[in-house]
């Protein structure tokens, strides 16, 4: 039971990462290493206002989240678009600028540890197991937030746009698709995606300023089992490694520390088999 | 005595026609005397310390450029081949008593394996999917480390390792001197068929196929390579550090040498050296505001990216020298006429 509470946040959380990580690929061709640091901003911004400053949790929510999409778009402006066409620029900018965000992170608010509070207290018992209310209400939003997603990618001209230009760029390009606008819009669906994870699982995580690194890792691993720019593919990659995570951690001993080591050697098992990862289709090579 | 007259002036010739010629290459040679001088301008050991450090990084940020700038497979975990290395001539040397001269050729041999061990798998996997799946090898390995505190030391890591020597001059020299023959022989694999080899895998795996290589052959070639320079980097570090810790493996490593190759210049060799030399040497000068030393150091990566976005060693060099159109032959800024061919140069 433990188990699959844990996936389940794990899994969800997993899932919007990687999905956001994988649009602003496949539509700029981006490798955003600063990603799960926007989502560490958020969980800091939410900490900031609900317990520092006292403002109402849901609003500090939305501010949080609004606020580090501006910030993801205004970094994208001024710090990525001027290097685009360097792909190896633009990766060490991302590194670099999750350093950055790190930094200002441990400056601010020290490195200590720091949690925030539920906005539904209580829990019932299942199986002799406390689940709290907030877990299943982050779990429920995640659901609606992926299905809004859904939404948007597959019945909007947007969403049509965003879905061309990953497939093919140049011919997206040629129906006159506005390549830096699209992209410039796919960064910010991208990082307020990250923001709004950082949102729903602010209460549930321990905030540090390394925070952005472990998700990191799994979320490309997420990304990469399930097929680069396939939504259902990360979706379900994000529950196998979620669940596996999880399984590791309460079944096998000392297992805290192998349960990165085993969600990646499954990653690595898989993509010996399928090397474009589980749902991802073998593109024609870019030339 | 005619004829060492003769030869000194044939390689003072030598000497003016090849190097004087080209500010990059007049930079490089007094880049080689400045390292190897610098024990007469000044012997505190801090100085010492920080460059045999930088000569250290600077063969691992270069071995990740064998790799990954000339073949493109992209590594985000050339940490693996790092700690490999140190942890392996750390635990030969610890275990089986055998020397620092021993340990550290046997640790890259170790680290070797351990390019196979990623590059066999890794064969079918291209750009992205590549580099992130490279990411997951030295966490599955920190894992087993933290699962096996027994043999590995767990979080502290393997110490109690012998010193190559414990003169000051000794292990500058030794570091150093390691470091420029490492770079003059990656430089030269580079330089040799295998390179141009290596340069048209990364532009074109396909044609390169339809030429009649093998490509498989030579991908693994890179991977060991690569992982036979970054696993001495490893062992000297850990010789060195006299401990082989847990750090070695770290993501934040995997990403610094990315950072180093990129900002110098990828595809160069001497442009990720040059990095490090920049770089390293930077950050610790930032030590003086020690809270703020990352960000400034990642901040300053931020901001010469963005004016010099194919890394400062092209950057520079495209303004000290241009190419001749008509004979690609490089030329100092300031000539009208190409050298060779006498071919107008703007």
């Amino acid at each position: 039971m433990n188990i699959l509470i844990s996936g389940l946040i794990t899994g969800s959380m997993l899932a919007l990462l990687a999905i956001g990580f994988s649009l602003i690929f496949g539509v700029a061709r981006i490798i955003n290493i600063a990603h799960t640091a926007f989502y560490m901003l958020a969980a800091y911004s939410i900490y900031y206002l609900s317990v520092r400053s006292g403002v109402n949790p849901l609003l500090s929510m939305l501010v949080a989240v609004v606020a580090v999409t501006v910030l993801g778009l205004l970094v994208y402006l001024f710090l990525i678009d001027p290097i685009r066409e360097h792909e190896g620029a633009v990766l060490i900018a991302t590194i670099a600028l999750a350093m950055v965000f790190q930094e200002v992170v441990l400056l601010t608010f020290t490195g200590d540890y720091r949690t925030v509070d539920f906005l539904i207290t209580g829990f019932f018992t299942v199986g002799g197991v406390k689940v709290f209310y907030q877990q299943m209400l982050t779990f429920g939003v995640v659901l609606l937030t992926l299905v809004a997603l859904w939404l948007l990618l597959m019945k909007t001209k947007l969403g049509l746009a965003i879905r061309s230009m990953a497939e093919d760029r140049e011919v997206a390009n040629l129906m006159g698709m506005n390549e830096s606008r699209l992209a410039m819009i796919t960064m910010g669906i991208s990082v307020a995606l990250a923001g709004f994870t950082g949102a729903v699982l602010a209460p549930l995580t321990v905030l540090n300023p390394y925070m952005w690194m472990e998700p990191l890792i799994i979320m490309m691993a997420v990304v990469v089992l399930g097929g680069m720019g396939s939504i259902k593919g990360s979706f379900v990659a994000a529950f196998i490694l979620g669940f596996t995570e999880a399984a590791v951690v309460f079944l096998i001993p000392k297992g805290a520390f192998l349960r990165g080591s085993v969600a990646l050697t499954i990653m690595i098992l898989v993509l010996l088999i399928r090397p474009e990862g589980l749902f991802g289709v073998a593109f024609e090579e870019e030339r | 005595m005619d004829l060492v007259v003769y030869s000194l002036k044939k390689l003072y010739k030598i000497f003016r026609n090849e190097v004087l010629v080209l500010p990059s290459r007049v930079i490089v040679a007094l880049f080689f005397i400045a390292l190897l001088g610098l024990p007469l301008v000044t012997r505190d050991p801090y100085i010492i310390r920080i460059v045999i450090l930088t000569s250290i990084f600077a063969i691992f940020a270069a071995s990740w450029d064998l790799l990954s700038g000339f073949t493109g497979q992209m590594n985000f975990g050339h940490a693996l081949f790092f700690g490999v290395g140190a942890y392996s001539s750390a635990l030969i040397n610890l275990h089986a008593h055998i020397p620092p001269w021993g340990s550290v050729p046997l640790g890259a041999i170790a680290a070797v394996l351990a390019g196979l061990i990623v590059g066999i798998p890794c064969l079918r996997l291209k750009h992205t999917y590549l580099a992130l799946t490279t990411l997951a090898f030295p966490i599955i390995l920190t894992g087993i480390i933290f699962a096996l505190p027994d043999y590995t030391g767990g979080e502290l890591g393997v110490s109690g390792i012998t010193r190559f020597t414990n003169s000051l001059l000794g292990n500058y020299y030794l570091h150093v001197v390691t470091m420029l023959t490492l770079a003059v022989i990656m430089w030269k694999i580079t330089d040799s068929n295998t390179g141009i080899i290596f340069h048209a895998i990364r532009e074109d795996e396909l044609a390169v196929k339809a030429s009649g290589i093998n490509t498989t052959f030579y991908k693994l070639l890179a991977f060991s390579l690569s992982g036979l320079f970054a696993g001495i980097a490893g062992g000297l570090y850990a010789h060195y550090m006299r401990i082989a810790g847990p750090s070695t493996l770290e993501v934040s490593m995997s990403f610094m040498v990315v950072i180093w190759a990129i900002f110098g210049g990828a595809a160069t060799i001497y442009g990720p050296i040059a990095a490090v030399f920049i770089l390293f040497p930077l950050l610790e000068f930032f030590r003086f505001w020690p809270e703020y030393r990352t960000m400034i150091f990642a901040a300053v990566v931020l901001v010469i990216l963005l004016y010099m976005p194919e890394g400062i060693i092209h950057w520079i060099r495209d303004k000290i020298e241009k190419e001749c159109p008509r004979c690609k032959i490089r030329n100092v800024a300031t000539r009208k006429s190409c050298r060779i061919c006498t071919a107008d140069l703007d």
